[in-house]
């Protein structure tokens, strides 16, 4: 790992890190990547999630799906854990929750296969603050 | 085309199954099913106005649906693409009907800023921090600010300790930089000790690089060149998580020497707490870093005066460093126009108890308790009725229904008789019994308090003690006269924060719940049906047979009686279990 010397190095870095996740949120081809985010904060690992998040990894590989299966924190729905957020290449995320490993092999199967979703949905409710609003401003 | 419909319990109540049922049904006499699918949800968290039918992709929110609107939004919407104007929500100040969630007033009730990357980016990933403006802020202060620069920027923005104290942070970092010595410290306190209480946690736990990144910054501001966070060991996963990212952020030069280019240098380390309340408090927290008792000492002198190792120091909450990054890119301007006039910004409540969704959330100051338990919150389980909510932990009190409307801020707290504290919320229904919950709380108290004054160490001890008496229908009037002044003068005479606001559950209670004191007292009933010992089992003479089954179960013998004759159970034996209930067909037994 390259240091970050000056207040460009790490604007050049993070335009560089933004543009890579610009083009994986973009790109509209079927071979770009499926993103999966499990919660994995306390709550989360004492529900399930770790169990959760080594199936989709090992199912996504045998089932041939391209996918980047990463951990987050938590992500406040404490009352519907494990949960999971995934984002399908040009849509938008959808968080489900109460999902154990036969709830993630309905998710892959139908939502991820076939763009069905599946019960267990959990609807954003709040707004996140984001920098970019404020460059314009 | 999906339609979702809201499966919130509250939903759920207004009966959403049936709406469920009634879409496939419509879908299929249309010849639909195929192309369109029904799909059930979590909570939308806006049960007012439930349940709720969402349409994708074109996002129209249906607010108040019955389940004969199937067949409308079958007809109009999937099949015709028009909306079905009546149930769209109607903006009650705008006049209007509004079909996309995204511009409802309800969806802007949370704001994320402390919690902005949690659930967002991997904590172990210091690039994804980055690529959402990580260190932009510490790399700006370095660059184009002076020290001054930046305490008056968080002066500005009026941002408070969220610790519980509520203290100005800007203030604090101003006076800890006019201090001058040869070595400064910035603490971050992460001894959450509250119970019901995981903001802390769920911020280090997802947002490791924040914290450090506003640690950096409040070492600059405060000329301070070593950080220290001080940790409850029972947080593993956060620790863990911590280290990693202080890795991270050292092989990347972003702590360390000559942070960009610079002659800044600063580092962080973890000091580990074994999980003792009263080390939250900051001077017990200093000793306990020390290696000495996790006791407190009486300030002045405060920490930014003499602190660790006799060094000034500053000391600020987890969520307080959360939130300086966003002050600092987004300018004090930004974040004071959010919040109330003596209270910015947002605040992080882990919601608990008797609450439907329980989790966290964040909304700005000034939201009602009525909007985060109802709205975001969903409401009280299983359809009971609302009694209490209790903020502050063993230092607040209970806010009951005649606070709903008040908006949230430091101040209104206080002045409702209970506090913010680290924001645990924990929501009370009618089958929970006040004088308990005051003697949960002492109890708590008496074990956590370090015993280094009397007045805690004994005067606590002495308020479980009567709390005890009250709820075993043994105190008389005079001990509620008596459990009051013990309070005020437990208040007024401890040393630190614990002992002076440890008395808070127990006068929240009396001035909200009097009656339900003397409810124990003078009728010896326990009117939410919680204390055992006010709880008398009897058998109901015309509808106990005689069957004996009781009598073989009753695991002291307290039960007796002749076959086909009413049984009787003796009060003085009875250890109130409850195993003669459970077996009972007749419902010949009762509680009284």
């Amino acid at each position: 790992m390259a240091k970050i010397k000056t207040l460009a190095d790490l604007k050049k870095m993070r335009e560089d890190l933004q543009s890579k996740v610009d083009l994986r949120e973009k790109a509209d081809s079927p071979e770009s990547y499926v993103q999966i985010k499990v919660g994995m904060a306390t709550s989360g690992i004492a529900s399930g999630a770790k169990e959760v998040m080594d199936f989709l990894i090992e199912a996504l590989e045998k089932r041939n799906i391209e996918a980047v299966v990463s951990q987050t924190g938590d992500m406040g729905y404490c009352f519907a854990e494990p949960t999971i957020e995934v984002q399908k290449p040009g849509e938008e995320p959808i968080v489900f929750g109460y999902v154990d490993i036969k709830k993630a092999d309905e998710i892959i199967e139908k939502y991820i296969k076939r763009g069905e979703l599946v019960d267990g949905i959990i609807p954003q409710n709040y707004q996140v603050i984001d920098d970019k609003d404020n460059k314009k401003a | 085309m999906h339609l979702l419909v809201c499966g919130g319990t509250g939903c759920r109540a207004s009966a959403s199954d049936s709406i469920v049922e009634s879409l496939k049904q419509e879908l299929e006499n249309k010849g639909l099913s195929d192309e369109v699918q029904v799909i059930m949800t979590g909570c939308f968290g806006f049960c007012e106005k439930g349940p709720i039918v969402k349409v994708l992709p074109d996002n129209t929110f249906y607010v108040e649906v019955k389940h004969e609107d199937a067949v409308e939004i079958v007809d109009e919407h999937v099949i015709k693409g028009r909306q079905v104007k009546r149930l769209l929500y109607q903006d009650p100040e705008k006049k209007q009907s509004i079909s996309d969630s995204k511009h409802m007033d309800f969806y802007k009730k949370q704001i994320r800023i402390a919690l902005r990357n949690c659930g967002f980016i991997d904590p172990e990933n210091v690039d994804e921090y980055i690529g959402r403006d990580g260190y932009m802020a510490l790399g700006k202060c370095i660059n184009e600010m002076t020290p001054q620069d930046v305490i008056k920027e968080i002066k500005d923005s009026g941002l408070r300790g969220r610790g519980g104290g509520g203290f100005p942070t800007g203030l604090k970092w101003e006076i800890a930089s006019k201090n001058n010595a040869d070595q400064k410290y910035v603490v971050c306190n992460a001894d959450e000790g509250d119970p019901g209480a995981f903001m802390d946690r769920s911020i280090l736990e997802g947002d490791p690089h924040a914290v450090l990144e506003a640690m950096a910054i409040c070492g600059y501001a405060t000329n301070a060149s070593k950080g220290l966070i001080y940790i409850r060991a029972e947080y593993p996963l956060a620790i863990k998580r911590l280290k990693i990212a202080i890795d991270q952020a050292r092989e990347y030069g972003l702590l360390g020497k000559n942070i960009f280019g610079s002659d800044f240098e600063f580092d962080v380390e973890l000091r580990y707490g074994a999980g003792a309340f009263v080390c939250g408090e900051e001077t017990a927290l200093i000793h306990s870093m020390e290696g000495l008792r996790g006791e407190p000492t009486i300030k002045p002198p405060y920490p930014a005066e003499k602190g660790y190792l006799g060094k000034p120091t500053n000391v600020n909450n987890v969520e307080t460093f959360a939130n300086i990054p966003v002050i600092i890119n987004k300018g004090a301007n930004w974040f004071n126009k959010i919040g109330t006039e003596k209270s910015k910004g947002t605040k992080v409540f882990a919601l608990a108890g008797k609450i439907n969704n329980v989790g966290l959330i964040e909304v700005p100051m000034g939201t009602t308790l009525r909007e985060v338990i109802f709205e975001i919150g969903g409401g009280i389980k299983d359809g009971k009725k609302f009694k209490a909510v209790q903020t502050g932990g063993p230092s607040g009190g209970c806010l009951t229904e005649k606070h709903l409307d008040t908006p949230i801020d430091f101040d209104n707290l206080i002045a409702a008789g209970s506090m913010m504290g680290s924001g645990g919320m924990i929501v009370m229904d009618e089958d929970d019994c006040m004088v308990s919950v005051a003697k949960f709380y002492l109890d708590f108290t008496v074990e956590e308090s370090c015993g280094k004054c009397s007045p805690c160490r004994i005067g606590n001890k002495r308020l479980y003690e009567l709390l005890d008496q009250i709820t075993q229908g043994k105190a008389t009037m005079d001990d509620l006269q008596r459990l009051r002044n013990m309070c005020e003068v437990i208040k007024d005479t401890s040393l630190c924060g614990l002992g002076q606001t440890s008395p808070n559950p127990i006068l929240s209670t009396l001035d909200n719940f009097w009656d339900e004191y003397v409810a124990h007292i003078k009728d010896h009933k326990c009117p939410a049906g919680q204390c055992k010992d006010l709880m008398k089992y009897v058998v109901i003479e015309e509808n106990c047979v005689g069957c004996t089954a009781c009598v073989r179960v009753c695991p002291v013998g307290a039960i007796s009686g002749e076959k086909k004759q009413p049984h009787y159970i003796d009060p003085s034996n009875c250890i109130k279990c409850g195993a003669c209930i459970e077996r009972c067909k007749f419902d010949a037994i009762i509680v009284k």
